[in-house]
């Protein structure tokens, strides 16, 4: 919403400055985007009167002028051809600086002359593009008269942004209305009385909706005008719609105009003799269409409001007039129409014809339906002022909904809610302000709201509307009470596995990145071999982020590739966040997921890289698992994976089959492939909401139990079938004695011929009372191997 | 040989020996069984009782003399041989050490758990709802009806329809999460719910995803001046000042009545922005006291029941605190950024320890 200072000053007695007023629309909660006050910038410069314009002698292109100015009389050589003895222009004197170039004048020698001072173009001053010559203002400016006030630009305007609440700001005067009630100044009452009319309307106006149900469209003023001439609108006016971005068009849509600004009451004009018959309000027709103002034409259906005449519609309702009957220079006979119409109906038409207009912007936020006569009286008055001509009495259809409703304040309730004193005769004064009507009760005020202010609804609007304009500035500060002494713990166990996954993948040297959560559709079908129908967008933002992503891998892959193809290996990110399986609640999941790629660090001159493999992602995944608080000790390593990684070379985490925490291993070569991503890549990801809680209900420890005896070891080599999983052998192992066997490793592993494998261990003997004998170690031994021979089905090696 | 020249002779030896074989060459030579000395202890045996004595008084002096001089010496020798091997094993200290990699942990974590750590000190815990929600909680239950102008700002990104005609949203803030508090926990309530948003958005300064905080207090008793309190604690604990100077302006959101939002003073000397000192100001956060609608819609009675409600931008206030210039890289995953923006794994805030 855009106004200038003095259209403003139209409506609000007031001695404000522009700056006071600024201040009040930001307190009152009017945010003022720009200020753009063009006499600012045009300070330095001021009208001066050229006594003398002789050519230079030594250029045949300039002038030397002679310059009367409010600060003496200088020399000025000057190249601009218009410049002549006897005009006035703008002059600027050295000290000045000059937006148009960028510099400050400073006085100059011109071809052995002295220039003093710069005669000024408007593209100099940013005023236009205009720089075939210089300014010429009027011979009435007095000398010394300020450039803004000579070229009509000292009325600043002001942009205010409106919420979406308060539609009677989307009018100049309702903006007076906030900072007249603020205490900066009078609102003037509006003058509307206009002429009753001297003949009966040709045009007459109906509602024609189905069962007449008129809540589409529940008020329609209309006048006819004969004998007007519509040509071009004053100065004043054209100056107002330009400050605030409008193009003039000619003074009855210039009116029209003017007064949705001013009054938050947009209006529409019909060329009369294009219209036939009767004019009214009804739903369009399925098939209807017609051109607009912008043009365009728009295909109607029946849940769009149309102004129609016997021909067919002629306007699209509180959006945009029909280009057939709009009024040109040649109109003279002119039906003004002003009509309440529904918000909700015009939102929607305007949504889905894709037409942003000042009407619409209005109606469907809420037009005050009370003023809908009086717009057309404001409307009527201006018409016969600027246009001339007579005006018909008005024809009606329809009446004002009815929109009255009060509230009950109670004395209590901005002290409570808003935590500030104020008297409460000032509390009421602030809502008389605003218009309401306040009737004083026991223990409160009944305060009846008008009817341009759809956005209260109850008491805590009352509240809103005393803390407003009283100042929010002024509520006092008041410190919370603490629930607790000391602060206790607030977040709850997955929060902390987040921050601890986190954590320890940073110090594991990954880079943590936050990944969309959308992923492009092909992706999806790549990863998932399908798309979740509950999973796509309707209404994407681009072809790469159309549906909501299955795993966390899918964007790290590609940002694995976005940073080798920036000159990046041998590195590793992960990212803690969501992944989706279905559109409910359960089905989203916090998820800690990883890459590495290349190999496991830089060369160096004293150890070789080498690349990364799944065992680099396991251990990942179970130091994320760890500090998540995972039973490590207790879970089960199986072969195998999701569909993104290698068969053969990937491995899943689990509690049992029903709950699997983690996946790990090498990327699918496939994926690979058409990720067009350098590898070998490996990757991990854990399921942090599948982490069963810890039991513990208390820090303490269990007791410490240790042997302070000597542990020994000793190695075992088998020769098993090549399917055997280690972890099998290192199981039937530990398995022997759990007292006496502490850690089982497993340190060397090679393929001999005939499909068979070596497997060696070195397993940890922690005498626990008394030191082993040889025969007790040779016999622990024994069994040792016994059970992992019939665990394994392998062989001692000889 | 008298034994003056015997002995001198042996030490003399013994100081000549250039190296341990050498030196026990000599020991041997002279206390062995059948070494010099010993022969002469040997050959006592056959002299007169007090010539033996004196003799074997001599001699045993020798000994000791010998034995300490080899002593000496090998201690002597041990100490050169050290000193040489050591002169021979040198090292480049100067050569790079074996590689570790330097992780790190994205700017919204850490600014995560810095407003945790601050909201936690007065008492409010962390709540999250699902991204993506229904109508009712992102919506209407937030007064915001069907076709209520605020939802076409809120360029929301919708599913395709299900079968019932419903249709789930991704949801466009964090305030679904004040709903689903109040239907599941009783008053009174503190929470904040930091999250994903989502938002049909894209330009320089908005992207489809971005990260908002969101606040909430029901009691009975906590007012508008309550909430400014709040608020202004909170951006001197986050931007870590002394002191922060506030702007508070009325505005308008359908969840809240009163609304106001709230702007904070900063310079931007140098092209950086600089929180707390400075007379521009920096729009930081929308906030109000919850609308009775509401309350109502979360299942309680808002005759009885009041609070506030706040909202921000996490990814916001993490550029503003740490000076980073461009929302869209925090979503780019580029290792440049990750390590010139991000935070050391150990690097956890604390209010006691400080939040940078």
């Amino acid at each position: 919403m855009k106004f200038t200072f003095s259209w403003l000053k139209d409506f609000l007695e007031t001695s404000a400055t522009i700056d006071e007023i600024v201040e009040g629309l930001i307190g009152v909660g009017l945010e003022v985007e720009e200020v753009h006050d063009a006499a600012k910038a045009l300070a330095p410069f001021k009208v001066a009167f050229v006594q003398k314009a002789d050519k230079h002698p030594n250029a045949d292109k300039l002038r030397l002028c002679v310059v009367e100015t409010d600060e003496g009389t200088v020399q000025v050589v000057c190249g601009a051809p218009n410049a002549r003895t006897g005009m006035k222009g703008i002059i600027a004197l050295p000290g000045a600086y000059i937006p148009g170039t960028k510099i400050t004048l400073e006085k100059g020698v011109i071809r052995g002359q002295e220039s003093q001072g710069m005669l000024c173009s408007e593209r100099e001053l940013l005023i236009s593009d205009e720089h075939n010559g210089i300014i010429e203002v009027s011979e009435e400016w007095p000398i010394g008269t300020p450039a803004a006030v000579a070229l009509g630009l000292d009325d600043p305007m002001i942009y205010v942004k409106v919420t979406a609440n308060r539609p009677d700001a989307l009018g100049v005067y309702g903006i007076a209305r906030d900072l007249a009630a603020k205490g900066l100044g009078r609102l003037k009452p509006i003058d509307h009385i206009a002429p009753k009319g001297g003949f009966i309307s040709p045009i007459g106006v109906s509602l024609d909706f189905p069962d007449g149900d008129t809540k589409p469209c529940p008020l329609f003023v209309g006048r006819y005008f004969r004998g007007v001439k519509n040509g071009t609108s004053p100065e004043w006016l054209r100056r107002r719609l330009t400050a605030i971005g409008l193009r003039p068009i000619s003074t009855l849509v210039d009116i029209t105009n003017y007064i949705t600004f001013s009054h938050g009451r947009p209006l529409h004009v019909f060329d009369a003799d294009k219209v036939t018959g009767r004019i009214g309000a009804r739903f369009a027709n399925e098939g209807e269409s017609i051109v607009a103002l912008d043009g365009k034409t728009y295909r109607l259906d029946p849940s769009v409001t149309v102004i129609a005449d016997a021909e067919g519609p002629e306007a699209i309702a509180g959006i945009i007039g029909g280009e057939h009957s709009s009024c040109t220079e040649a109109t003279t006979n002119v039906f003004l129409e002003s009509a309440y119409f529904d918000a909700l109906r015009t939102a929607t038409t305007g949504r889905k014809l894709g037409i942003n207009s000042d009407a619409r912007y209005r109606f469907e936020r809420g037009v005050d339906p009370a003023f809908t006569p009086t717009g057309a009286d404001i409307a009527v008055r201006m018409i016969l002022d600027l246009c001339g001509g007579e005006v018909s009495e008005e024809v009606t259809a329809g009446s004002v909904p009815n929109t009255s409703r009060s509230y009950t304040l109670r004395k209590t309730r901005v002290k409570a809610l808003g935590g500030v004193d104020i008297p409460w005769a000032d509390q009421l004064n602030i809502l008389r302000s605003l218009g309401f009507v306040v009737t004083e009760a026991a223990g409160g005020a009944s305060c009846s709201v008008p009817s341009w202010r759809p956005d209260v609804q109850g008491e805590a609007d009352l509240v809103e509307e005393i803390c407003r304009i009283h100042g929010l500035d002024k509520i006092p500060p008041v410190a919370m009470n603490r629930a607790h002494a000391i602060t206790r713990p607030v977040l709850n166990p997955l929060q902390k596995r987040m921050i601890a996954a986190r954590r320890t993948l940073a110090s594991r040297g990954l880079n943590e990145a936050v990944t969309w959560s959308f992923l492009a559709e092909k992706e999806v079908v790549l990863f998932s071999g399908q798309r979740n129908p509950a999973l796509i967008l309707a209404n994407p933002i681009s072809s790469e982020l159309t549906d909501m992503r299955p795993t966390l891998i899918a964007n790290l892959i590609a940002a694995v590739g976005r940073n080798q193809a920036r000159g990046f290996f041998n590195f590793g990110l992960f990212e803690v966040g969501q992944a989706y399986a279905g559109d409910r609640m359960e089905d989203e999941t916090l998820r800690a997921g990883g890459v590495r790629q290349g190999m496991n660090g830089e060369r160096h001159w004293s150890q070789k890289p080498r690349p990364v493999d799944a065992y680099d992602a396991k251990a990942d995944a179970l130091a994320v698992l760890e500090a998540a608080g995972a039973p490590v000790a207790s879970l089960q390593i199986v072969a195998g994976g999701p569909s993104w990684l290698h068969p053969g070379r990937s491995g899943t985490i689990q509690m049992g089959p029903q709950n699997k925490l983690a996946v790990f291993g090498e990327l699918h070569p496939r994926i690979v492939a058409a990720m067009d991503v350098k590898g070998p890549i490996v990757a991990f990801e854990v399921t942090l909401n599948k982490i069963p809680g810890s039991k513990a209900k208390t820090a303490t420890r269990a007791a410490l139990n240790a042997s302070d005896l000597m542990p020994l070891t000793r190695d075992f080599a088998f020769v098993v079938d090549a399917g055997v999983e280690a972890e099998k052998l290192v199981k039937a192992a530990r398995g022997v004695d759990k007292t006496l066997i502490g850690e089982v490793r497993v340190f060397d592993v090679f393929k001999l011929e005939g499909g068979k494998t070596s497997l060696a261990i070195e397993v940890t003997i922690m005498p626990r009372e008394k030191t082993l004998t040889d025969e007790e170690i040779e016999s622990l031994s024994a069994r040792i191997v016994g059970q992992v021979e019939k665990a394994t089905g392998g062989k001692l090696r000889a | 040989m008298s034994p003056v020249a015997f002995e001198t002779e042996l030490l003399e030896q013994i100081a000549k020996a250039s190296d341990e074989a050498a030196l026990e060459a000599i020991r041997v030579g002279a206390l062995g069984k059948k070494g010099s000395l010993s022969e002469k202890m040997k050959a006592l045996g056959s002299t007169a009782p007090e010539e033996r004595k004196i003799a074997g008084a001599a001699l045993n002096v020798i000994k000791d003399k010998v034995t300490d001089a080899i002593a000496a010496r090998k201690v002597m020798l041990q100490e050169s041989a050290l000193g040489a091997r050591l002169a021979s094993e040198t090292i480049d200290v100067t050569l790079p050490v074996r590689p570790e990699r330097q992780g790190s942990i994205h700017p919204v974590s850490q600014v995560w758990e810095e407003v945790v750590q601050i909201w936690g000190d007065l008492g409010f815990s962390v709540a999250e709802g699902p991204h993506i929600e229904d109508d009712f909680h992102n919506f209407t239950a937030l007064n915001m009806p069907p076709e209520h102008p605020a939802r076409q700002e809120h360029d929301t990104f919708y599913f395709n329809e299900r079968e019932d005609g419903s249709r789930m949203v991704l949801r466009t803030h964090t305030s679904p999460v004040q709903i689903r508090t109040m239907l599941t926990s009783k008053p009174p309530i503190r929470i904040i719910a930091p999250g994903r948003t989502f938002r049909c958005d894209s330009d320089m300064t908005h992207t489809p995803m971005f990260h908002q905080i969101e606040g909430l207090v029901i009691d009975e008793v906590t007012h508008m001046g309550h909430l400014k309190w709040a608020l202004a604690e909170f951006c001197k604990a986050f931007f870590e000042v002394d002191d922060v100077r506030m702007r508070f302006r009325a505005s308008h959101f359908p969840f809240t009545e009163p609304s106001m939002e709230v702007d904070i003073n900063c310079s931007w000397e140098g092209g950086q922005v600089k929180i707390g000192v400075g007379n521009s100001w920096l729009e930081i956060l929308g906030s109000g006291m919850v609308h009775p609608n509401v309350i109502r819609h979360g299942g309680l009675d808002p005759d009885k029941y009041q609070g506030f409600a706040f909202g921000m931008g996490l990814d916001r206030i993490a550029m503003l605190k740490y000076g980073i210039p461009d929302l869209r890289a925090f979503f780019e995953a580029d290792l440049r950024w990750l390590r010139h923006y991000g935070f050391r794994a150990l690097q956890v805030p604390t209010l006691p320890g400080g939040l940078s």
